[in-house]
């Protein structure tokens, strides 16, 4: 079986976010940069399948701007066996549409054929919570979106989501598209033998237009701004004290 | 402009709140249509009927549509949608389980967790965890759009639209569902409460989790925690507040235990009133508290409990 994984190079998510003067965006010259952390359980999850014998080969795939391939190298260090890189912006500023990725993503499925295409749930930068879910529909595949646990057997994957009430057990049938939750795993980190290792993994390079994809924006940005700020707060001394000022308010 | 709603159904009930606060945005874009699906949907569909706003009520009943499994019930969102000019769901984990698969099946882009409605093409939407407020304007034929429904209000329910039963679309037979690990609660439901009390990384361990459930009864609130305390087990998954858990805007919220991570305060930032429990005089959480007190939790809370 082949998994592939899409990973985006997102802010860090550590980073303290300034919005542009001009609102147009976010701030994103010279900020640290990192592989999106839903995409590092995705990674992670692929080279555990692959490690337990179920899987034999780990693909990741970029799309983006062609910094991009550090986040690939990233993870060939971490356990991927190749990486594809698809340059479809020069400006780091530009963000492409989950749409667009999506259809990017059919056209990578189409040469690969993978049995799995391991995505993250959700890009902590437009926080948009779709590609997955887009991919699963242009290829007609079945989806299970949210993972807590991932089991493969027979043709098929049993996957426990995390929803709104709790937990949902599914079953889908393969090929499938998963996106990973928090709680699926903890990835590893790289080693540093890894990472040299990785510096010698096929990375190969193509750009949207080899794919015959469009990737203009569907959403115009009009604006971007700060949300409002809280007024400062107090502090209280004591929790008499506290008692006494919700009581005021009415809140309790 | 026709606007087709989401019904938010589970286990054949009509989720009240959270789909009458999408009805609100809903509304400001058109004539509204309810769509209640689901292996029962009937009863769902009788009190999606009554909310203000509702021009009519769709029922599709239909055993695929049980559990909302994504693949048939946006292949039957996909199909109605030929009728309308917006597809529009409250941002629940079912409902961004299913809009985008619909959006794709359409070739639009989804709009996720809507703030804001400023006109039929243009909405307002929280990125990088809510650091920073986006407007954005679709040139698609279609707006397929997620409501963060804590920044609506919820409609009244004195209406009696006519309801009108419709047929199953055809079953894609892609995924089959096997089983639910829902908590039964008597507590008020995380996003739709008055009140949060909510724990984290500083509680420990599960069990002295109950300081902040005793806390959470006394208050008739609803219980939350930091995505620490439901990776350290302290607490079940469906409680976590942030980023990529829950959004909740209640009255008063109290953080007890937790720093106050950008993650975190993306989540419940937008409460009325905020009270901060922590022992760290630093903790981030206090510059977004309303009412902050610096001391040791298992001394703080009960005593708060027993105050109250
Ligand atoms: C992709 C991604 C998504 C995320 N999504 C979310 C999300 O949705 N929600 C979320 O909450 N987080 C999320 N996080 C995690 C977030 O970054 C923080 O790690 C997390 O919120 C920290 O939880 P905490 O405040 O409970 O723990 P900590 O940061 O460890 O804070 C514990 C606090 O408890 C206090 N404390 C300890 N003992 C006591 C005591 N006896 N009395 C009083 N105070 C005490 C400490 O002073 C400290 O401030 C996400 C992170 C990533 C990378
Ligand atoms: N530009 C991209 N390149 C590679 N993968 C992406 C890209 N954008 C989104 N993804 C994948 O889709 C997931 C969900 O992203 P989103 O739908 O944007 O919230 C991410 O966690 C990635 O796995």
């Amino acid at each position: 079986m082949k998994v592939l994984v899409p990973v985006k190079r997102v802010i860090d998510y550590n980073v303290k976010v300034r919005v542009k003067a001009d609102g147009s965006g976010v701030d994103l010259a010279n900020v640290k940069m990192s592989m999106n952390p839903f995409d590092e359980i995705a990674v992670e999850e692929a080279i555990r399948l692959k490690e337990k014998g179920q899987v034999e080969e780990v693909v990741a795939v970029s799309i983006g701007v062609k910094q991009a391939q550090e986040t690939l190298r990233t993870a060939l260090a971490m356990g991927a066996d190749r990486a594809i890189l698809i340059v479809a912006a020069d400006d780091v500023h530009q963000d492409i549409e989950p749409l667009s990725v999506a259809k990017l993503l059919a056209k990578v499925v189409e040469e690969e054929s993978p049995d799995i295409v391991l995505c993250g749930k959700q890009a902590i930068d437009n926080d948009m919570n779709a590609t997955g879910q887009m991919l699963s529909a242009l290829l007609g595949w079945s989806q299970a979106m949210y993972a807590n646990e991932v089991a493969v057997e027979d043709g098929q994957a049993v996957v426990t989501r995390e929803v709104d009430g709790g937990l949902q057990t599914v079953k889908v049938k393969l090929p499938t598209i998963i996106s990973t939750d928090l709680r699926l795993n903890e990835p590893r980190y790289a080693s540093l033998p890894n990472i040299m290792k990785a510096k010698k993994k096929p990375l190969e390079e193509k750009t949207a237009a080899d794919y015959g994809v469009d990737v203009a924006p569907r959403l115009q940005v009009v604006d971007t701004k700060e949300p409002p700020a809280r007024q400062a707060g107090e502090m209280v001394g004591s929790v008499d004290e506290l008692v006494s000022k919700l009581k005021e308010k009415g809140v309790v | 402009m026709a606007v087709l709603l989401i019904a938010e159904i589970s286990d054949g009930a009509l989720a009240m709140d959270a789909t009458a606060k999408a009805m609100t945005a809903a509304k400001a874009l058109g004539e509204v249509t309810v769509l209640a699906c689901g292996e029962q949907a009937a009863d769902a569909a009788a009190e999606a009927a009554k909310l203000d706003g509702a021009a009519k009520v769709l029922c599709a009943e239909d055993a695929i549509y049980g559990h909302r499994l994504a693949e048939p019930t946006a292949a039957l969102i996909a199909e109605l949608a030929r009728d309308y000019d917006h597809i529009v769901a409250p941002a629940t984990t079912d409902a961004k389980n299913i809009l985008p698969r619909v959006a794709a099946l359409l070739d639009v882009m989804v709009i996720s967790d809507v703030s804001a409605v400023i006109d039929a093409d243009t909405f307002e939407r929280p990125i990088y965890a809510g650091n920073a407020m986006q407007t954005v304007k679709s040139s698609d034929a279609k707006k397929v759009v997620s409501i963060r429904t804590s920044t609506f209000d919820a409609v009244a329910q004195g209406g009696a639209a006519p309801v009108e039963t419709i047929g199953a679309a055809a079953d894609p037979g892609l995924s089959e569902w096997v089983e639910d690990k829902m908590a039964e609660s008597d507590r008020p439901e995380l996003t739709s409460a008055g009140v949060v009390v909510s724990g984290g990384r500083g509680i420990g361990s599960e069990e002295d989790f109950r300081i902040v459930e005793t806390l959470a009864d006394k208050l008739g609130a609803a219980v939350g925690a930091s995505r620490a305390a439901v990776d350290s087990g302290f607490a079940p998954n469906d409680w976590q507040v942030g980023q990529t858990g829950k959004v909740v805007a209640p009255e008063l919220y109290i953080a007890v235990g937790i720093s106050g991570a950008i993650q975190h305060l993306a989540g419940m930032k937008d409460s009325k009133i905020i009270v901060a429990i922590n022992k760290d005089e630093e903790a981030p959480i206090f510059q977004v508290a309303d009412y902050g007190l610096v001391a040791d939790l298992f001394e703080a809370v009960p005593e708060l409990t027993e105050k109250l």
